[in-house]
């Protein structure tokens, strides 16, 4: 019965998707307030309806009911119960399930935290959003419908793929569809804001903290399958450059220059056509890594079932949505208005080049994973794209980015002055390269990777340092969104000096080993004291107990394993990671030798700075959701007396929908009024509360205000 | 008006290219030993008789279909094979592909001899339960053959012609539909040339 009902609740939620799709955008256009209004309910109730489909399924593998295909596909008996759950999304259908729950929650956040915005707004962006989930559920039940019957009902299931048994698997898929999925609430603000032609401050403040949350998750979503591959598949690498992992690595990229890009459309009505396009290319990227992932036109080490069928389901659905969002730009960024001037040196030109450079860095990324697809697309034979491509071109594009990071951070919008940024950054400067230059010296080896990549990282964690405790020492209270940013900031410093670490100073060792036998890697002697076999609830492993002497003394015993999943006759590695700060001592059990000692070959790595990785991502998603829970997001009702004076000047206007709206006075005038805008022209405007919400774009709301007109 | 109009055409490029590209199947490597000599060997045979060779199909069309127990895709390809034996009308031989896997030797104890032997009576019964399409089989143990054929997953099937040169290779399991379509127009095609 669970999957029948699963599957009504699913067909009921895709009609409550219709209606949240059609009737608000319908009531925005022809002004009928009701048929507005119904966007929030809609939302709710398909969350609801969503919700009780997932929970069907779950229910299905909590049952072992393996009269479901799916559930007899991907669960086991013998499955512990925390699999069982992370098992409904282990598969294409579940995983499809989990996207759109992740997107009913998105829009009932967005349903909820909005009852400050038009309703005109609001009613497009729900509804653009259940356009999307209309999309994705028709994929559900039409290719991929997890609650089909499979008879007779199989008295065992095959069990979950052994390499998703694992805690990192567990949380690893939903942090990184609430990263795709929340792409696509800034991808609905920007289409609300394109079809009303209002594209101004007051659309870019809304969508910076759901873009920042977005970016947070998948930021840690990609972190944790990183770690997942570190640990799990006993390579000891944490990026391989797979079409997935690039799924993954493009919307990250377009998605922190669309964060950059926001905030000069906010603070400077700057690069609005610019920005839209980013949130549409955000998003559009996510979709392209669903289809990528999804319809098995590339090869990768995730494979997942490749079925034509959903590949032309999700391509066409990819065409609807970006073919028809970009004709939209293409039809509506031209009446644009340019943003406020801004001169050669300044704060914007800074976040123009990071838009730049990570858009091309999302190119490079693009090209390199679709590239084989190409040449044979173009009957040029079969070829696969490597490492060394993407090392060779994201490296170089990433030195501009962390080099200009910091002036970028100091540099006054509107106009800087290179000789006080000069004078200001001069010893953060010098400290860097000092550093950089003498550390590796630490290490026994001077290389000019390590010089540069060290020195870029110091100079990006120094500078952002130097520029908070400047902050702190400064009156006035700090808003989130400037720990934020500078937290990011912190965490991307601490992956750059981890990753140059990692990459400059590693030791792989690949040997046999039979018991007794001693491995090198100064300071530490691995000894192979012993071999026995272990049983898990599920699996029995072959385990090998390592000693760790560091310098003579005995430290630790380490005991990677080589598992064999009852249920499938592929051994899974298991390494044994000891980690401290500064490094990981990785070792992995591979098979036994042929030969008459008993000899099996072992992986053993010295790892520098690999805990930094991990401790850098943290940091970063720290900086985001501080960012994102910043205040001044959230003063729809709490009103700063300049705001209401603002909003004074324009109630004429606004006055029906009661709802703020900033009103375009020259930006020069207004901020003269506060002696705090004064004193902004220092960076206090990113830390401060007041004095940036006011009015300093000079754009186009008088020429557009479709919003008054309602 | 025009510049932005450039990311539209852009993705329209992009999806023109995914489509063709969803069309092929990355998977799908053209194997170099097409139209090249099969390569010889002699192996044990399942049976036990004498040790077979691609020479003794010299003047035949054949196919070389590589299987083992231990493969999961060869349980749903297996039965197409016997249902389409007769109808497919040449012989087929099988490959047993490194029947005894690590996991069933850890202590590397079995002698080659019964190594065979196991491989053998494992193989029998297997065929016995599934049906046996095969004219006869062949035991690559130590997956040497293998290797010469460019084999990188079970299951594979080959279409030597009569001057025994490789005609076709199939990557992964018959299904009918690739029998009927691809397979046994180009055996005809063969055994009428």
């Amino acid at each position: 019965m669970i999957a029948e009902l699963g599957q009504y609740i699913l067909i009921l939620a895709l009609l409550v998707a219709l209606v949240q799709c059609v009737l608000p955008l319908v009531g925005s256009l022809t002004k009928q307030h009701a048929w507005q209004y119904l966007a929030r309910p809609t939302a709710w109730l398909q969350f609801a309806l969503v919700a009780g489909a997932y929970g069907c399924l779950l229910t299905g593998f909590l049952r072992d009911d393996f009269s479901i295909a799916y559930v007899a596909e991907h669960s086991n008996h013998l499955l512990p119960t925390p699999y069982k759950v992370a098992a409904v999304w282990g598969g294409h259908e579940g995983s499809l399930m989990l996207w759109i729950l992740m997107l009913s929650v998105w829009t009932s956040l967005v349903a909820y935290f909005s009852k400050s915005l038009p309703i005109g707004i609001i009613s497009r962006v729900l509804s653009v959003l259940g356009f999307i989930s209309v999309g994705f559920i028709l994929f559900i039940l039409f290719t991929s419908n997890p609650f089909l019957r499979e008879l007779p009902i199989p008295a065992e299931g095959r069990d979950l793929n052994p390499l998703l048994q694992d805690p990192g698997l567990v949380i690893h898929p939903p942090m990184l569809y609430m990263g795709y999925v929340g792409m696509s609430v800034a991808f609905a603000f920007a289409i609300a804001a394109l079809i009303t032609g209002r594209l101004d401050s007051a659309w870019s403040r809304w969508s910076r903290p759901w873009t920042v949350i977005a970016w947070s998750f998948l930021t840690l979503g990609i972190g944790l399958g990183s770690w997942w591959a570190y640990y799990e598949l006993g390579w000891g690498g944490w990026w391989f450059w797979d079409p997935v992992e690039n799924a993954s690595l493009m919307p990250w990229l377009v998605s922190t220059a669309l964060i950059h890009s926001l905030m000069v459309t906010e603070k400077r009505g700057g690069f609005k056509a610019w920005t839209v396009l980013l949130a549409i290319a955000a998003f559009s990227l996510s979709l392209l890594g669903t289809f990528l992932v999804r319809s098995g036109v590339l090869t990768s080490v995730h494979a997942f079932a490749a079925d034509p069928t959903r590949g032309i389901f999700v391509l066409c659905f990819l065409a609807i949505v970006v073919g028809s969002s970009l004709t939209l730009f293409a039809w509506r960024a031209p009446k644009v208005t340019l943003g406020g001037t801004m001169g050669l040196l300044s704060r914007e030109t800074f976040m123009l080049i990071n838009s730049v450079l990570l858009s091309v860095a999302t190119a490079a990324v693009l090209l390199g994973t679709l590239y084989p697809l190409v040449i044979d697309a173009l009957n040029l034979g079969k070829l696969s794209v490597g490492p060394p491509y993407f090392n060779l071109v994201f490296a170089p594009l990433m030195v501009p980015i962390l080099f200009l990071l910091i002036p970028g951070t100091v540099a006054k919008w509107r106009n800087a002055n290179l000789q006080d940024m000069f004078m200001h950054l001069r010893w953060t400067a010098l400290v860097s390269v000092v550093l950089g230059a003498s550390l590796p010296f630490l290490m026994g080896e001077w290389s000019f990777g390590v010089f540069l990549g060290w020195t870029l990282g110091l100079w990006v964690g120094l500078g952002t340092l130097q520029h908070m405790v400047e902050r702190v020492l400064k009156p006035g209270r700090i808003g989130g969104s400037f720990w934020g940013q500078h937290f990011a900031h912190l965490g991307l410093a601490i992956v750059v000096l981890g990753v140059t670490g990692v990459k400059s100073f590693e030791v792989e060792r690949d040997v046999k080993m039979a018991i007794g036998d001693e491995v090198t890697i100064q300071p530490y002697v691995f000894r192979l004291n012993a071999m026995g076999e272990v049983k898990g609830p599920n699996y029995t492993a072959s385990q090998a107990q390592i000693e760790v002497f560091n310098s003579g003394e005995s430290t630790e015993i380490l005991k990677p394993e080589k598992r064999h999943y009852l249920s499938s006759a592929m051994p899974m590695t298991e390494a044994a990671i000891s980690s401290n700060l500064w490094r990981d001592l990785y070792v992995s059990l591979g098979d036994p030798l042929p030969g008459d000692a008993h000899q099996w070959s072992m992986r053993i790595y010295y790892k520098p700075f690999v805990p930094w990785l991990w401790v850098g991502v943290l940091v970063m998603v720290l900086g985001g959701l501080l960012a994102s829970l910043d205040r001044r997001y959230r003063r729809a009702s709490a009103q700063s007396p300049l705001q209401t004076a603002g909003q004074a000047l324009s109630m004429g206007a606004d006055g029906e929908e009661g709802v703020m709206h900033e009103r375009e006075i020259g930006g020069d005038s207004l901020e003269s009024l506060s002696p705090e805008a004064v004193n902004s022209q220092e960076q206090s405007l990113e830390a401060d509360t007041t004095a940036h919400e006011l009015p300093q774009s000079p754009s186009l709301h008088t020429d557009s205000g479709v919003q008054s007109a309602t | 008006m025009k510049k932005f109009l450039i990311p539209l055409v852009l993705f329209v490029v992009l999806v023109v290219f995914l489509a063709v590209g969803l069309r092929r199947d990355p998977h799908e490597i053209p194997s170099p030993l097409i139209n090249r000599a099969a390569p010889d060997f002699s192996l044990q045979t399942l049976s036990g008789n004498t040790p077979f060779s691609p020479q003794d199909y010299k003047g035949r069309v054949w196919m070389l279909n590589v299987w083992a127990t231990w493969c999961v895709s060869c349980r749903e390809e297996h039965p197409v094979l016997v249902a389409f034996a007769k109808q497919i009308g040449v012989p087929i031989v099988g490959l047993s592909y490194k029947e005894i896997q690590p996991q069933d030797d850890p202590e590397k104890k079995l002698t080659p001899d019964a190594q065979l032997s196991l491989a053998r009576s494992r193989g029998s019964v297997w065929l016995e339960r599934h049906g046996n399409p095969y004219t006869l089989s062949v035991m690559d143990l130590d997956g040497r053959v293998g290797i010469d054929y460019g084999v990188y997953g079970v299951p594979e099937t080959y279409i030597i012609d009569k001057n025994g040169v490789i005609r076709y290779k199939q990557i992964g399991p018959v299904t009918p539909q690739i029998l009927t379509e691809t397979l046994l127009p180009i055996i005809r095609g063969l055994e009428n040339s």
